[in-house]
């Protein structure tokens, strides 16, 4: 086998990860710990209140 | 103790501030190339070498691009990697830094560049000694980033923190790589790679400069100002994991599209317009997940002026993204290269998605940095706004038609084979887009100057002990 061919199967190789990707991403499995990771950002908003009540009061 | 339960503020201010200070100089000696090209003949630059386009065009790169670019994004992946972790920075004094670690390099490039030191690699262009000074700062970033991944309390990573994480690594790879020198003296370094390899190795480093500095990492501040402001998350999730995994591994092969016809072998070429083309699916697939995630939210743009930046940002990127793939095919990039085309390409990018969705971002960090709800005038946001919009849309569009026109100019023959123009002719013909250009940039740095002000009486007002959150402990949730 020579360098060329390990090229060729590498194009292989990458398009059955990405079909992977694709199939893992959007699996059933995987919703309740993405909508998990989606409200990150909104996890602190208590903190931000802090902040404003903070700034309210002064 | 007292300091490890609040957030590191300080350093996500000072890159913050330094954003908008960078941003107006770089985009000042923007304008200053701009009326260069348009009244050459000026006595203000006549004769003073320090001052000519060649020298000033690689400072207005390097300033808009690692200065104002560089320094939002170190604010914002530093805001964002904190609030998303529930984790102060990692590191200590290592996240300050980065901060003067930066600014010397800033100041470096300011004085090397115009004094004519350069390595002419471009947007590479500093010297060796500045080069190895990026290195050791950028590995600092990466150990303070990753750090504080590593401490957090969440059990994922949010889609935002794998952009900004991928943009490091690869900025670390590509710049150590294509900055292999083999130094003579203190200014002056060879490159270690020969003929078209170093060709090849500069481009596969450019474009990915593009993907990987001005797209990836501007698509992790998306991920996290766009939804903060519109109030709900993102719109799909999922969209955006395959979004990450198809736009890191497409964007590293579109870099021979730089080289179209030169000395770069015909399979390289052509596989650069391929990976180009591929492209346009992850890149829309990105802007619409941002774009939709005001989908039932709709009403917000029309009082938003934060959020008018951040979509109006995606807007362009789409529009850019789709220009881009457009301009790889070999045919069309017969017409489009070396003509003012590829600049209105890199401006409606670099002014109407990077630079936008920056200030945006800004909008929505710098109140909150100081301890405030909002900015202190968001009728002068409202006015930046169109101020930078019309700015982009005169800039673009002059630099389009003077493309294709200079394009359609050069490839032009008479029956017998001769050229029907000569090059002059071409530059003649230019210079009413010049002026219309001048008039773009020069709206788009007065956009700059209000935020500035803005900025100024926002800080003023505020009080960063007020700002400064503290970290909930892990029982609260």
């Amino acid at each position: 086998m020579d360098l060329n061919d390990i090229r060729a199967w590498h194009t292989l190789v990458l398009m059955i990860a990405f079909i992977g990707i694709v199939f893992w991403a959007y699996s059933k499995r995987r919703k309740k710990g993405f909508d998990e990771a989606a409200n990150l950002p909104f996890a602190d908003d208590k903190e931000h209140k802090a902040t404003i009540n903070k700034e309210n009061l002064s | 103790m007292e300091s490890q339960t609040t957030y590191n503020y300080k350093v996500v201010r000072q890159f913050s501030i330094m954003t908008v200070v960078w941003g107006i100089v770089g985009m000042l000696v923007g304008v200053v190339i701009a009326a260069q090209l348009a009244f050459p003949d000026l006595v203000l630059w006549d004769g003073i070498p320090w001052l000519s386009y060649g020298r000033l065009r690689p400072l207005h790169t390097n300033a808009v691009i690692f200065a104002f670019g560089g320094s939002a994004l170190f604010a914002t992946s530093y805001y964002v990697v904190q609030r998303t972790c529930q984790a102060r920075l990692f590191g200590g004094p290592l996240a300050a830094f980065t901060f003067w670690g930066w600014t010397v390099v800033i100041l470096l490039a300011a004085i090397t560049l115009p004094l004519g030191i350069t390595s002419g690699k471009e947007y590479a262009e500093l010297e060796w000694p500045i080069d190895l000074l990026i290195a050791v700062v950028w590995v600092v970033y990466a150990v303070v980033f990753f750090g504080t991944i590593m401490k957090r309390k969440a059990k994922h990573i949010y889609v935002a923190n794998w952009f900004f994480g991928a943009f490091i690594l690869t900025i670390a790879v590509l710049h150590i790589v294509n900055s292999a020198f083999v130094p003579v003296t203190l200014t002056k370094g060879y490159s270690f790679y020969p003929g078209a390899i170093d060709a090849m190795v500069q481009w596969w480093y450019g474009h990915n400069a593009v993907g990987f500095f001005l797209t990836t990492a501007f698509l992790g501040m998306m991920y996290y100002f766009i939804p903060k402001q519109a109030g709900r998350p993102v719109y799909s999730y999922r969209l955006s994991v395959v979004h990450f995994w198809a736009l890191i591994s497409t964007y590293m092969w579109a870099g021979p599209h730089h080289l179209h016809y030169t000395a770069l072998p015909d399979w390289a070429q052509s596989m650069g317009m391929v990976f180009s083309l591929i492209l346009l699916a992850p890149s829309w697939g990105g802007m619409i997940n941002g774009i939709m995630t005001l989908s039932g939210a709709w009403h917000k743009l029309r009082t938003d002026p934060v959020l008018k930046f951040l979509i109006v940002s995606l807007s362009f990127y789409g529009m850019s993204t789709f220009e881009g793939p457009m301009m790889s095919i070999k045919t069309v990039n017969a017409l489009s290269h070396y003509t003012d085309w590829t600049v209105g390409h890199v401006h409606s990018g670099a002014l109407g998605w990077v630079a936008m969705v920056s200030i945006g971002s800004l909008y929505y960090l710098i109140p909150r940095l100081f301890g405030k709800i909002e900015m202190y005038s968001t009728k002068l946001v409202e006015v930046h706004f169109w101020t930078a919009t019309i700015g982009v849309v005169l800039y673009i569009a002059a630099m389009w038609i003077a493309g294709v026109m200079q394009g359609l100019m050069w490839r032009a023959v008479n029956a017998d084979g001769t050229l029907t123009y000569s090059f002059i002719e071409s530059v003649e013909r230019t210079y009413p887009f010049y002026y219309v250009r001048l008039l773009g940039g020069a709206l788009f740095l007065t956009g700059m100057f209000f935020m500035a002000y803005n900025v100024w009486k926002t800080a003023a007002q505020g009080n960063v002990s007020d700002a400064d959150d503290i970290i909930a402990a892990p029982a609260a949730h």
